[in-house]
């Protein structure tokens, strides 16, 4: 009975993402689209905790809706409202579009239902469990991550690296927002230091439960944007050189323990398992603030300009009154 | 009984092909990004209901699969960021 | 019998959940889905946090779900607020 009522939930859940994405996609209505992208995004994350997957449930609500939605939305307000017109496909184009969609989805599906039917392969959470007292951490996600894959996440921080970069060569920020009437100031002044206080703790408690340096690292971002879009250009983030410096810190980091650790004769990312407590902690702390001053920079488009970075929310409203 | 990670998995498999439609008949950029992100959902979720399958022998789900998707969400925002300022560019030196 | 008052409360807040969601599909114009939403689906979730609060054995959680039923409030009454005014900013330009 429990497992059939399980199921029903899975299934429903199952049948609501797949609406939800088709909706998404296929609307004509931007707006209505991202908005229905943010809804899939959240119920992705109720996939994900049904999945028994919490740091992704987590990951999926602070960064793939909340972040992805907040940019989607702000690149929707620069584009025209109509957009191009649509030329419409051809007949045969569509017909061998929807057959060569239907084969991918029935080869696909049959590699993943083999795939889901093996079952003694080699699994690699066997030596995960084996080996995690000795990691440092005692999440298992976060162990992979910072210790027995270390050199992915290296990698990653360098990937998010280059995409801000790119971010902030292509041009100017985005046009800023109006000041904030007494409402969305109330609202913004509540939640900017509870959502600092939020990543903090994300941050310090992804050793031993769901967390970490990348949905700590979301939650900062989240109080950026918020920031933005109260009317403070700078949106928090510190002077130009200061974020520059925390921008790299994440992968100067990584960099500096892993090359460190091989002064001492254990290899490139490999920590001695007595210290490695401690510099997983410094080098989560370093990748937080380096993803939040990344995420934070993609949101508002590029550096922003000179003159906003000294204003902040008091100064803001002080000056120009409520709209 | 159809268990959570066969469930899940099909349903990754139809948002891979929806997403994966959608880029290839959108006419916007726009469109085009939120289809590529739907499409990389459902990429997670086949890789996530792949992980599920330890439940039986072990009491945890293999956390690898976990950590690549993880990366993978991270890394699919940063590259979302990077084509909307593409795009944006796009379109101001079109109107130039 | 706390098991019994947790699904009570649960169940009735869904019920507030559904009226608010069907508020928002038949409701004539924006202000008054506004309303629907913001009021019933509050109120829908704080009997569910309550309720799951009842359930949870550790005071830790169940403070946290208040807290997290608070966030919610504040988030959806500055939303409504932010979408009434700006809706009716548009209304008097024509």
């Amino acid at each position: 009975m429990n497992a059939l009522l399980w199921m029903l939930l899975d299934l429903l859940l199952a049948a609501m993402l797949l609406g939800l994405g088709w909706a998404a996609v296929a609307t004509r209505d931007l707006k209505r689209g991202v908005a229905l992208f943010i809804a899939f995004g959240l119920l992705l994350a109720l996939a994900w905790a049904r999945l028994r997957a919490p740091d992704l449930a987590l990951a999926e609500a602070a960064i793939g809706a909340g972040i992805a939605g907040a940019l989607l939305l702000a690149a929707l307000r620069s584009e025209p409202q109509g957009g191009q017109p649509a030329a419409v496909p051809s007949r045969v184009f569509l017909l061998t579009l929807n057959l060569f969609s239907v084969l991918l989805a029935v080869t696909v599906a049959w590699a993943l239902l083999s795939a889901l039917a093996m079952g003694d392969s080699v699994r690699l959470a066997q030596p995960v469990t084996e080996h995690l007292s000795q990691s440092g951490v005692s999440n298992p996600v976060t162990a992979v991550l910072l210790n027995f894959r270390a050199y992915d996440t290296l990698l990653e921080l360098a990937v998010i690296l280059s995409a801000v970069l790119g971010v902030l060569a292509l041009g100017p920020a985005r046009p800023g927002y109006r000041l904030p009437g007494p409402v969305l100031y109330g609202l913004i002044r509540w939640l900017v230091p509870l959502l600092i206080v939020t990543g903090g703790y994300l941050l310090w408690v992804g050793a031993h439960a769901p967390g970490g340096a990348f949905q700590a690292g979301a939650t900062l971002a989240a109080a950026a944007v918020l920031l933005r879009l109260g009317g403070v250009d700078g949106a928090g983030l510190p002077a130009a050189v200061v974020s520059r410096w925390l921008l790299a810190a994440g992968l100067l980091a990584f960099l500096a323990v892993g090359l460190l650790v091989t002064a001492f004769g254990y290899g490139f990312v490999q920590y001695p398992p007595d210290l490695a407590a401690g510099l997983i902690l410094v080098i989560e702390s370093a990748a937080t603030l380096s993803i939040a001053v990344a995420l934070a920079l993609a949101y508002i488009g590029g550096w922003p300009s000179r003159r906003a970075q000294s204003g902040s929310l008091h100064t803001h409203t002080t000056e120009g009154g409520t709209h | 009984m159809l268990s959570a990670e066969i469930i899940y998995g099909l349903t990754g498999v139809g948002l891979f092909t929806l997403g994966l439609r959608a880029t290839l008949l959108q006419a916007s950029l726009l469109a085009r990004i939120l289809a590529i992100n739907v499409c990389g959902a459902g990429v997670f979720l086949m890789f996530v209901s792949i992980a599920y399958q330890g439940l039986a022998q072990m009491q945890v789900p293999d956390p690898v699969p976990h950590a690549l998707v993880l990366t993978g969400i991270v890394v699919a925002v940063s590259a979302t960021a990077l084509a909307l300022a593409l795009g944006r560019r796009l379109r101001e030196s079109k109107d130039e | 019998m706390i098991d019994v008052v947790a699904v009570g409360l649960i169940c009735i807040g869904i019920g507030f959940f559904a009226a608010g969601s069907i508020g928002l599909l038949r409701l004539p114009d924006l202000h008054s889905r506004l309303h629907a939403l913001t009021k019933a689906d509050n109120l829908g979730l704080g009997l569910v946090a309550l309720g799951i609060a009842l359930v949870t054995g550790s005071l830790v959680i169940a403070l946290k779900l208040i807290l997290i039923w608070l966030l919610v409030l504040a988030a959806s009454a500055a939303s409504a607020n932010l979408i009434a005014r700006h809706a009716l900013d548009r209304r008097e330009q024509p």
